[in-house]
């Protein structure tokens, strides 16, 4: 289990393929990569994520172990970003390895559920109109009592 | 012990961090000191539903105990992925 917070880019097919390879016991490695989405028009001129160093790590390790204990994974990585980005860019990964799909699935989805409401990071949108804290949604929060 | 500041709640009060000597038996106990200090505090501690708070790196609710905690800290709800 990996689980790295960087400000440097990453590189999303080199760690993928780093994370496959060689294994003969996981028969099944799901990957997800998030992205910086522009606003409507283009308008967006960066993403800056601020962090809580040290909790940070914290709160995803505890995160990776639950998933690698719930759904037997062989492996997880999670890889997060923080600092500013452009519309494009890649803010975080993470990747699972199963004996079979629907583990190394509900893992990652699982993984993506947690990081996004229990990982202490914050987004602010840049933009032509101004500078705001994005607001955490509702449905972040609920999507967590399905496991 | 320390309290730490995060997004806009550190935008708000002005400061990422401060060294507090406070004798609050709970969380909200210092909020109520804090935001006693200062109207940027009372801004940032007005609505706790918008906030989250962590001792020693460990997400709590506000009825926490503070007893033994060295580092507390405060910030609106995550928005990781």
């Amino acid at each position: 289990m990996r689980v790295v917070v960087q400000q440097e880019p990453f590189d999303f097919g080199a760690e993928a393929a780093r994370f496959a390879d060689g294994r003969h016991d996981m028969g099944a490695v799901v990957t997800f990569t998030g992205i910086v989405r522009d606003l409507a028009g283009g308008d967006l001129d960066a993403m800056e994520i601020e962090h809580y160093p040290g909790m940070t790590e914290k709160a995803l390790t505890a995160i990776a172990e639950e998933a690698v204990a719930r759904w037997s994974l062989g492996d997880a990585l999670v890889i997060h970003r923080y600092g500013r980005m452009a519309p494009g860019e890649r803010i975080m990964m993470v990747a699972t390895a199963a004996p079979h799909r629907k583990d190394a699935f509900a893992a990652a989805e699982f993984l993506m559920d947690y990081l996004k409401s229990r990982a202490p990071f914050w987004k602010k949108e840049h933009g032509r109109a101004g500078a705001g804290w994005v607001a955490a949604k509702d449905e972040d929060e609920a999507a967590l009592t399905r496991w | 012990m320390d309290v730490l500041y995060f997004a806009w709640v550190r935008e708000r009060i002005g400061l990422p961090k401060e060294r507090v000597d406070s004798e609050a038996a709970t969380v909200a106990d210092l909020v109520a000191e804090l935001s006693a200090r200062e109207d940027r505090y009372a801004a940032a501690f007005a609505d706790l539903s918008a906030l989250r708070v962590a001792l020693d790196q460990e997400l709590v609710d506000f009825d926490a105990p503070l007893a033994g905690a060295r580092e507390v800290a405060f910030f609106p709800p995550m928005t990781g992925g």
